[in-house]
């Protein structure tokens, strides 16, 4: 982006822009200017779970969805420029389940691009993810989108550090979602520090997407959908015109919109998780602009899981759930209306029954 | 010596009938309270459970439904499609228990199944009656 802002700022100052229209040049403001970013395809996957029983036996339902997600990511068309795996690769966070989710990701024809959840962290806080598979935080640019991947599931120093007798009672700690000894999710001072730094050479045109595994909004605190400092994250992002954050975490549909943020829920391969509305014994902020997904049907393994084609249009992302049990269903922003619908059940009249929960 | 025996029981049961010292409807506030933490016990014991390996594989319950949700107690019994006819709670437990977590069914009146129960039908307490919805 840097190179992209500098040479229109150069273009803007040598008054060339308006007479060049007609130049070589031309292309040059063309490729850089405003909502004229390439439009590509990505595919994200998430939320995989693989969980290690004993020696080389896993659960084999979790292999099932990650393998399937794997193997259409392959065959999709048109291919993707990149693949985002948005966390939770591991249950509890082994050695043995990560280096099992990297033989069956290395199947797949694109570079990936790695998102940590909390099931990856919890038992070393990130070591091995960092040795083995990425970076935790840190961002990049693809055909005039600018992505910044969040390490978004850390929590207070003490819950960290001091609570627990063991990395692995942490780790199960952490990994049980109803946990009332649990500890809400942060992205922390300093990572949002580095974000302000990292955007701060960013032309606040250029589209921004945001790759996070918990929500950086506040839904539900008792499950942790929820992001305890992500007033200060949206804040940071406030100054962008376009910004979509996908993240994963929730195993369902959720989207919202607040102020200029679009926010995307990721479908998990492995189970779908209920809305917090069915808990009938806490309140709960799930979005109301959200067009519920199908009441899961545990008859199917693969029920209410799956992943999704995201097309990256204008610099807004118009996201194809590839879902394997149900309807498959298309969410696309809005220009007119400010906000991401459903292209086909946005409207009350178009739901089905299964989306009906209570 | 039977005579004796025979006696004594009869003089026991005499007693029982006119000196009991609680009619059926006489409770206590200090009664409800047993009953109740009875109750929250296995409560507790079914929470214990339901974040458990209870079969095979080390799954548990709580990962599909965290809190019991999507259990939907209040709506048993009902028609459920993988099991092909109308079924209680217990049954659809099973089932669970079978298929996600590869083990092995509990029977209708283990202590653990009504643990199960009595964790399920507590997290979705208040919420009304509704048999057979889906």
């Amino acid at each position: 982006m840097k190179k992209g802002i500098s040479r229109r700022n150069f273009l803007k100052a040598t008054g060339i822009i308006g007479a060049a229209a007609a130049s070589p040049l031309s292309l040059v403001e063309f490729s850089w200017g405003k909502g004229s970013e390439e439009n590509f395809t990505v595919a994200h996957i998430s939320d995989s779970h693989l969980t290690h029983i004993k020696g080389n036996e896993f659960v084999r339902n979790f292999d099932k969805g990650l393998k399937r997600a794997v193997t259409e990511v392959n065959f999709m068309r048109p291919k993707p420029d990149f693949v985002i795996f948005g966390g939770d690769l591991a249950q509890l966070g082994k050695r043995e389940e990560i280096d099992h989710g990297l033989e069956i990701m290395s199947k797949l024809r694109y570079p990936v691009r790695w998102v940590i959840g909390e099931h990856d962290y919890y038992l070393d806080l990130g070591k091995y993810w960092e040795e083995k598979v990425s970076k935790l935080h840190y961002s990049f640019d693809h055909k005039g989108v600018h992505f910044i991947v969040l390490n978004s599931i850390l929590t207070y120093d003490d819950w960290m550090f001091n609570k627990w007798k063991s990395p692995e009672v942490r780790m199960s700690q952490m990994a049980r979602l109803d946990n009332p000894q649990g500890s809400p999710f942060m992205v922390k001072d300093k990572q949002i520090a580095w974000m302000k730094e990292d955007l701060s050479t960013v032309s606040r045109d250029t589209p921004v997407v945001v790759l996070s595994h918990s929500p950086l909004y506040k839904i539900f605190k008792p499950w942790n959908f929820w992001t305890e400092d992500a007033e200060k994250v949206q804040a940071v992002l406030k100054p962008f015109k376009k910004v979509t954050v996908l993240h994963g975490h929730v195993h369902q549909i959720l989207y919202n919109q607040i102020g200029n943020i679009t926010f995307q829920a990721m479908m998990s391969t492995a189970w779908p998780w209920p809305y917090p509305v069915s808990y009938a014994q806490a309140k709960n902020a799930v979005p109301k602009l959200t067009v519920f997904m199908n009441r899961a049907d545990p008859h199917s393994e693969r029920d209410a899981t799956g992943w999704s084609m995201i097309n990256i249009n204008n610099g807004r992302v118009i996201n194809d759930f590839r879902l394997w049990e149900n309807t498959n269903r298309t969410l696309k922003y809005d220009e007119k209306l400010g906000y991401p619908v459903d292209e086909k059940y946005q409207n009350p009249e178009n739901r089905i029954p299964p989306q009906e929960h209570y | 010596m039977i005579k004796t025996i025979k006696f004594t029981i009869l003089t026991l049961i005499t007693f029982a009938l006119f000196a009991s010292p609680a009619l059926s409807d006489e409770f206590t506030k200090k009664d409800l309270e047993r009953w109740q933490a009875e109750f929250m016990t296995a409560v507790k014991q079914g929470e214990k459970l339901f974040h458990s390996s209870l079969g095979r594989n080390t799954v548990s319950c709580d990962m599909c439904h965290p809190n019991a949700t999507n259990t939907h107690p209040e709506t048993y019994p009902k028609f459920q499609k993988q099991l092909g006819k109308v079924v209680g709670l217990r049954e659809m437990i099973n089932w669970c228990i079978i298929n996600p977590l590869e083990g092995d069914a509990l029977k209708m009146d283990d202590p653990r199944m009504i643990a199960l129960e009595a964790y399920i039908t507590y997290e979705r307490r208040g919420v009304k009656l509704d048999p057979g919805k889906h």
